[in-house]
């Protein structure tokens, strides 16, 4: 049996019934990581003494009976911007070189409790800002399935860290597809959950109004166990609500007969690749021969989503990112004159191209003058995108769609046309704006055996219908099973 | 040409709410640097603001009591700036639905009554506090007062003089401290004015160029500085200038004010609906059971005083200006029943010992008990009306038991008749004149006997009962 192998609920069930220990599971894990060394680059920090150490403490908690939840003992991992108490926590960033929070993440308090042993913290792009992880001050981190190719982001090192057996399961933040694209990219199944659903509390803000923690891992069954953790109202997130969560695992019957999808067609014109088109098809005929009734339709707003997500986002980093001043943590330049040039150095010097230009884009957005033709007309442009969802919600239980315009490009291509690569983000970032629950699973390979994934977009709270969708794919198709064959591409 | 002031007012005032308004840290003042903080306040990354209810509780008992109107639907927004003492570089505040508008209150001056328009109230959080060390040329930072909640009270450009600005602030204070909701201490910084002053020729009806300025921690250093900055304005126009916009600073040591930015250097504040707090809508039952549980304010006690107990109009009025001393004279009339005693003694010798000690009333030492005790041993006939006011004088500073000085420096009055009969005789041997003067028609005689009765009794001694038994000793 290999035990890198295993999903994150096969690993729990075989803890449970003692055939593995949770220790054996963390150091094949941390053996894994080791072995890997930096050539995908997931991690930035990784825990090792801590995470053998709350093994054995876990172990004998579920041997004593008093941890039961079925993902007791499976060792994971969390990106960089979620807060760990008295542990590394740096966005990708040097300005968060040295922060330790003092304290732990609404989630993580969850997943502690849950008994999740935490193996370390993944690599991201800076601030969660980017789609490749490219931004990264820790270093670029690659794509498994070729590493001459970017794995998607922000959310890129937990994408990776699942595709590459460097963790059975991981937790990311998407703001605007940064958990949905690079599991696209890197074949495996991730969710971003309706806003509010989880807990923000211990996540580092990028756009508070958009940001949302959610899983990534081998299957639909495991990130629905997952989920089952990590939902649910927390009174230090006054932003996150009561939701009839934590069923999610439970409700997975893989009967979708009947189930109505529909396929907007704006999603699948000009600038799609065809590859891409084809395999997101062809998960539509799967989909149908299982049961489900398949329709397209319009949503020509989807054109203005990218203009308004920027805006939003943006807006609110540069508002968000405002704290990082050198004052009071984190890092500050060595020399300054005076107050004036320690911001200025410790922010220019701290922060990298792509922060400070989002920064930058966010501040002249709210500039007293233009705040009216960009910030209030985005806000319309929002209300008008959340409308058009639940215009389609009368008709449909479920939108299916592409994630990604292509599959992962190769590293280096990006950076150059920041305006190509926002554009890239045209299927994903309305489900933020619209605060819907969001899921990406793997459908099929590009002719250079890259992944290409598809989305499935729910209505508010229908986390467990999206679930259960990908589950029924996922019972009748073996994408989600391929792994890539690991090392470094020439 | 004459001219006249023109004069906005932005008053902040710390809410004396048990926690902060956004994190569970107390909002008590003082305490070692640094050590009501917690990760909320000192805006550290992934933590989020929660609000306080109480706050918005507060606030709509200001917004009633300063008859504006309440804004249903709340929502906070992001004021963006760095600071070293603002932690996020952005403050929590209210720019586009505040939760009070378009109210007014009623001042009293030498001309009457005025009614001051309120443009609106909102919620905001304070800032920390810098202090530079000239020892080792540093600055460094206290995010104790970071989070402490704050109502910003805009007024409506309606002062025309530093009398009304004095008087529309003593009016704040007094509601605030009625409504339990601010100890409003310009001392300690938890009420603070921020005085926007124009002027132009008196009958014009345009407003000139205005300045802001800041920095006034008392009354008096305010209406310095509306004089101040007045003459100011008046000579820049008089010499041909024009005033600038901007931010000024005043030094109430120098008696005059600093440029401290142009509008040109003014901050862009970037405000933006603040996405980590839902709004807040407030019910109408919400509303009515706060206008239902509102306190008796100053102006209704005032009439009751007039009413139930009698009083003048001008004691009333004088004794409910603070509810500090409303408080006390309520509780020294509880304990003795005698209200237009109470009231003689605070409109007399209270109120001329806090003018003289320059004591806040709020400060104040004497409890109402304490005065209870005083007037019930003047009752009594333990002490005459002369030996109180000794006695009052004595414990004000610390409150001493009135009754206890008495006993220790031996003040009681000698009501034993016999006693003051032994004296009386003496004073007769002794004063043999006065008593055939006394005799002979003149009434003058008798008070000298009287005085010379009293210095021997030391003062001690109820002058009715002297009176009575000199008489029947001369008859």
């Amino acid at each position: 049996m290999d035990l890198l192998k295993l999903g994150a609920l096969e690993l729990g069930q075989k803890i449970k019934d003692k055939e593995i220990s949770v220790h054996d599971a963390t150091s094949a894990m941390l053996d894994k990581i080791q072995a890997d060394g930096d050539i995908y680059n997931a991690y930035i920090s990784v825990f090792k003494d801590e995470a053998l150490k709350s093994a054995d403490e876990i172990q004998a908690k579920i041997d004593s009976g008093e941890l039961t939840s079925p993902l007791a003992g499976v060792p994971m991992a969390i990106k960089d911007n979620i807060c760990t108490k008295d542990m590394l926590t740096t966005c990708g960033s040097k300005m968060l070189y040295n922060f330790k929070p003092p304290y732990n993440a609404g989630v993580v308090e969850k997943l502690n409790k849950a008994g999740a042993v935490i193996l370390g913290k993944l690599n991201m792009d800076e601030f969660a800002m980017g789609s490749t992880s490219e931004t990264s001050y820790y270093g670029v981190t690659k794509n498994p399935w070729n590493t001459n190719h970017v794995p998607g982001g922000s959310s890129g090192g937990a994408a990776v860290a699942v595709a590459a057996n460097e963790a059975y399961y991981t937790l990311g933040s998407d703001t605007g597809g940064s958990i949905r694209q690079p599991c696209s990219y890197c074949g495996v199944t991730g969710m971003k959950p309706t806003y509010g659903s989880v807990s923000r509390y211990g996540l580092v803000a990028y756009a508070s109004s958009l940001d949302q923690i959610g899983p990534v891992g081998n299957s639909a069954k495991d990130i629905a166990a997952v989920l089952d953790i990590i939902t649910g109202k927390d009174k230090r997130d006054s932003t996150s609500v009561e939701c009839d969560c934590g069923n999610a695992l439970a409700s997975l019957t893989g009967d979708i007969q009947g189930l109505r999808i529909g396929i907007p067609t704006d999603y699948f014109g000009s600038g799609l690749d065809n590859e891409v088109k084809e395999k997101v098809m062809a998960a539509a005929k799967t989909f149908e021969s299982l049961g489900a009734v398949i329709e397209e339709f319009p949503m020509p707003i989807v054109e203005y989503c990218v203009p308004a997500y920027y805006i939003i986002a943006c807006a609110e980093a540069g508002s968000n990112l405002s704290r990082y001043d050198g004052i009071k943590y984190g890092y500050r330049a060595e020399n300054y004159d005076d107050l004036y040039d320690l911001y200025l150095k410790s922010r220019s010097e701290g922060f990298g191209m792509e922060v400070k230009r989002r920064i930058m884009l966010g501040n002249f957005v709210l500039s007293s003058g233009y705040y009216d033709a960009y910030y209030t007309k985005a806000l319309r442009v929002k209300a008008l995108i959340k409308k058009a969802f639940d215009d389609a919600f009368q008709k449909y239980d479920v939108i299916l769609g592409p994630v990604a315009p292509t599959t992962a490009p190769r590293i280096g291509e990006s950076l150059c046309e920041p305006l190509k690569m926002y554009l890239s983000d045209i299927y994903t970032v309305s489900v933020n704006l619209a605060g819907l629950p969001g899921l990406t699973a793997p459908c099929g390979f590009d002719s250079n055996n890259m992944p290409i994934g598809f989305q499935l977009i729910g209505k508010p709270f229908g986390e467990n219908t999206l679930l259960n969708a990908a589950h029924a794919y996922q019972l009748s198709t073996d994408f989600h099973t391929k792994k890539p064959e690991g090392g470094k591409n020439a | 040409m004459n001219y006249e002031m023109v004069i906005g007012l932005e008053v902040h005032v710390e809410l004396s709410t048990k926690s902060k308004i956004f994190c569970s840290c107390t909002t008590e003042f003082g305490g070692d640097p640094n050590t009501h903080c917690c990760p909320v306040c000192t805006g550290l990354p992934g933590v989020l603001p929660v609000l306080n209810e109480k706050v918005v509780e507060y606030a709509i008992r200001a917004g009633i009591a300063t008859n504006c109107e309440i804004t249903k639907y709340n929502k906070f927004d992001r004021k963006n700036y760095f600071y070293p003492d603002l932690p996020k570089a952005y403050q929590i505040s209210q720019l586009y639905l505040p939760i009070c508008q378009n109210g007014h209150v009623d001042i009293e001056t030498s001309k009457g009554t005025k009614s001051i328009g309120i443009h609106e109230i909102h919620m905001e959080e304070d800032a920390g506090k810098l202090i530079h060390d000239p020892w080792d040329d540093c600055t460094l930072a206290d995010y104790n007062r970071c989070g402490v909640p704050l109502l910003e009270i805009v007024s409506e450009p309606d002062f025309r003089s530093a009398e009304e600005v004095t008087a529309y602030l003593q009016k704040l204070k007094s509601t605030f401290e009625y409504l339990d909701i601010s100890d409003c201490k310009m001392q300690e910084g938890s009420m603070r004015a921020d005085i926007n002053l124009s002027v132009r020729p008196v009958g014009s009806d345009t407003f000139g160029t205005r300045t802001e300025m800041k920095n006034m921690n008392s009354f008096k250093a305010i209406a310095r500085a509306i004089e101040g900055e007045f003459n100011r304005q008046v000579e820049v126009i008089e010499s041909g200038k024009k005033v600038i916009q901007e931010t000024r600073r005043w030094d109430d040591n120098k008696e005059r004010s600093y440029a401290m930015r142009s509008k040109e250097n003014a901050h862009d504040y970037r405000y933006f609906p603040e996405p980590d707090l839902p709004p807040v809508e407030i019910s109408d039952e919400w509303i009515e059971r706060v206008r239902s549980e509102q306190p008796e304010m100053a102006l209704e006690k005032q009439k009751r005083y007039q009413e139930e107990f009698g009083l003048p109009e001008y004691d009333a009025r004088m004794i409910t200006g603070e509810k500090a001393m409303a408080d006390f004279f309520e509780e020294a009339t509880k304990l003795t029943n005698k209200p237009k005693e109470v009231s003689n003694w605070i409109m007399g010798d209270i109120f001329r010992m806090l003018k003289e000690l320059s004591i806040e009333t709020s400060h104040m030492k004497l409890s109402p008990d304490n005065l209870a005790k005083l007037i019930m041993m003047i009752d009594k006939g333990t002490i005459n009306r002369n030996t109180a006011k000794k006695v009052l004088s004595a414990v004000f500073d610390d409150n001493a038991d009135c009754e206890q000085y008495v006993k220790d420096n031996g003040l009681q009055m000698v009501n034993d008749t016999a006693a003051v009969e032994e004296v009386i005789k003496k004073v007769l041997e002794n004063n043999p004149q006065s008593v055939s003067d006394y005799k002979g028609g003149k009434q003058k005689a008798f008070g000298f006997i009287v005085g010379q009765c009293m210095k021997e009794l030391k003062g001690k001694a109820n002058p009715a009962v002297v009176n009575e038994l000199l008489k029947k000793a001369l008859s």
